[in-house]
């Protein structure tokens, strides 16, 4: 019988796949030098050791995780960035190789902008849509499951977003609506009557518009992910190996809107816990899958409506904390590295989510007591951050160079710290995001 | 009845509310007990708010209580006179910026604090924050913003409002997402607001009100 691995040893061993990567047949992946090859390790291993915070890694790893800035900074529109991919691909490899951050997020952000045309995507407004051509991408928060609709939730989540969500939230996916009932697939009796709607010219429009955008998204994603191929071969790893979300902004961001979901804090509460229940497995799914279809471990988590001011810390521990756990435990479990980023201000929740395993987890901290967190949180976890937008936008190169060297001596005290901006930005001064990269490397 | 209805509000008790409005409607009350119960209700929350006991779900559903009061005794409405306001704010999102969360719980709490506030929405150009001011005559001007685009779009506005002529009429303060004293001192504004009850606070301390 072959040997369960523990959630120890399967971490290590995904840390071990990204360590070594692989081409797509299988093969070792060449890097372009040993030297490209060595730094890439390097970086890796740093990493690695102030996440699983068993030994001091060799210098504190500093890396940047900006928004739209690569973009701005190589003096193209973020229309472009998201509509030219060679464009991107141009300026985000110039930002990697010009400031040699010890990771990244790859360029995904850059969202191609022709496939959101095709599928008419209303979830967001993007450059060009709504928003001028020097801005970023932003959502448009809405009511896309309305309260009575908790129990198809419930019932059956993949339906829900087949049939239901997905037709709202992408104008060229409406006809969806019409989709058959597919666990109704069962027998020979009148299982033709389930395909007519594939028939039906509505559905079979969806569907034109669907391979259209299914061709874009590959071009896009063969653009930018050979750009992360080839960050690689010189010596760059990317970070993640994909996202997933806590249950309750899953609804709150995605489903009900931030006033739907506080309302049914008080309206429902029953039913928002369970049908948080019913997509933590969906979650834990998304996650794990990721992390082994890339041979990696590290899946980040963009946190929102947990924060300090969004609810009481009684509501937090009720609503929002059972299921984020779940899913986190159910990732670290599996060998995964969960990262969630703590955007805003979480310092009454410290004491609350300081309850992980050590050495498993790893959490951006924006605006946060970084003292309190490394006190709290900090002694299980590894932290990264905590430079913010406005200081690399508008202070000067010695204090960025000055706050990092202070980050670096106390929250990178016996190690788990990365140093890192604290949010995501489009807008910085350049020297202050290299008097940032050099605070760690000196 | 009146106090029963304060306190089946302050304490979000959804149904128990409706249920007493509607009774004193039939039982033929006056509309402004109604109101004014509703409105001793919503400092009660606001209060809460301000001591941390209260949060989001709760300002969302003291906002809905009230609109749903307010659409059940709306035939009355009009024969009433118009409340005592302490001083006037002009709030909006920064131009390019469509994030509202902020912005709209800072709105619900200088209205339960007794401010008149114009909500200009998200998107706002300078010129329009310029033009309001012109018109409406605000004391205070709140400028909200969640991305870092907002920190140019906000010093634009100030200049803007600046350049027209109305800065020493007008206190100005910013608040949101990445903003903090360092982007209110770039921007021009008078003050940064941490939260929505920092913003009441500067609001009562630039038009003296109690």
């Amino acid at each position: 019988m072959e040997k369960q691995l523990s959630p120890e040893e399967k971490q290590e061993a995904l840390f071990q796949k990204w360590l070594s990567p692989k081409d797509p047949e299988g093969n070792d992946f060449k890097f372009q030098s040993p030297e490209a090859e060595k730094s890439y390790k390097e970086r890796v291993t740093r990493i690695k050791d102030a996440i699983q915070m068993k030994k001091l890694p060799d210098r504190v790893p500093v890396v940047i995780f900006p928004s739209m800035w690569p973009a701005t900074y190589d003096g193209i529109t973020v229309e472009e960035s998201m509509y030219d991919y060679d464009k991107i691909v141009t300026a985000f490899r110039k930002f990697i190789l010009e400031f040699e951050p010890d990771t990244h997020m790859g360029a995904a952000q850059f969202g191609p902008g022709k496939f959101f045309e095709i599928l008419d995507y209303k979830l967001y407004s993007w450059p060009g849509h709504g928003v001028k051509p020097e801005y970023s991408f932003q959502c448009n928060e809405g009511e896309y499951m309305r309260a009575d609709e908790y129990d198809a939730l419930i019932a059956d989540p993949s339906g829900f977003f087949s049939n239901v969500y997905l037709p709202r939230v992408f104008g060229a996916l409406e006809p969806w609506g019409m989709l058959p009932f597919l666990p109704g697939i069962l027998e020979i009796y009148g299982v033709a009557f389930s395909f007519i709607p594939f028939g039906l010219p509505p559905v079979q429009s969806a569907y034109k518009a669907l391979f259209e955008a299914g061709a874009e998204a590959l071009k896009w994603a063969g653009a930018v992910g050979g750009l992360e191929a080839e960050l690689v071969s010189l010596g760059y790893p990317q970070l993640l190996a994909g996202f997933t979300k806590a249950p309750f902004d899953v609804i709150g961001d995605t489903l009900r809107g931030t006033k739907g979901i506080m309302l049914d804090i008080y309206r429902r509460p029953d039913k928002l816990i369970e049908a948080m229940e019913a997509l933590t497995p969906l979650m834990i799914n998304m996650g794990v899958g990721a992390a082994q279809m890339n041979a990696k471990p590290i899946v980040f988590f963009p946190l929102h409506k947990g924060a300090d001011g969004f609810l009481s810390d009684e509501q937090f521990e009720k609503f929002y904390w059972p299921t984020f756990r779940k899913v986190m435990m159910g990732l670290i479990d599996a060998g995964c590295v969960p990262f969630p980023a703590l955007e805003g201000f979480w310092n009454t929740r410290l004491k609350v989510i300081q309850d992980v395993p050590k050495g498993t987890t790893v959490w951006m901290v924006d605006q946060s007591d970084i003292g309190k967190a490394k006190e709290t949180l900090g002694k299980n976890a590894c932290l990264l951050g905590n430079v913010s937008s406005s200081m690399l936008a508008l202070s000067t190169p010695e204090e960025v160079r000055e706050y990092s060297k202070k980050l670096i001596d106390t929250a990178g005290k016996n190690g788990g710290f990365i140093l890192s901006n604290g949010a995501f930005f489009d807008h910085a001064k350049p020297e202050n995001v290299k008097a940032m990269v050099d605070a760690a490397k000196e | 009845m009146s106090k029963k209805l304060v306190n089946a509000i302050a304490d979000m008790k959804e149904e128990e509310a409706l249920n007493l409005v509607k009774k004193m409607v039939e039982d033929g009350s006056e509309p402004t007990a109604i109101l004014d119960a509703a409105r001793e209700a919503m400092d009660i929350v606001g209060q809460r708010f301000e001591k941390g006991d209260y949060f989001l779900p709760e300002l969302m559903l003291a906002g809905e209580m009230m609109a749903q009061i307010t659409e059940m005794i709306r035939p009355e409405l009009a024969k009433m006179p118009e409340v005592k306001r302490f001083g006037k704010v002009l709030i909006g999102t920064v131009e390019g910026d469509i994030h509202d969360i902020g912005k709209n719980i800072v709105t619900f709490m200088l209205d339960v604090n007794g401010f008149e506030v114009r909500d200009l929405g998200v998107d706002v150009p300078p010129q329009k924050f310029v033009e309001a001011i012109r018109k409406f005559k605000p004391q205070v001007v709140a400028l909200s913003g969640f991305l870092t685009l907002a920190f140019d779009a906000m010093k634009e506005t100030t200049a803007a409002i600046a350049e027209a002529g109305l800065r020493d009429d007008v206190h100005i303060m910013v608040g949101g997402g990445q903003v903090n004293d360092e982007i209110s001192e770039y921007a021009g504004a008078d003050a940064y607001g941490k939260d929505a009850m920092a913003g009441v606070s500067l609001a009562k301390k630039w038009t003296g009100a109690k």
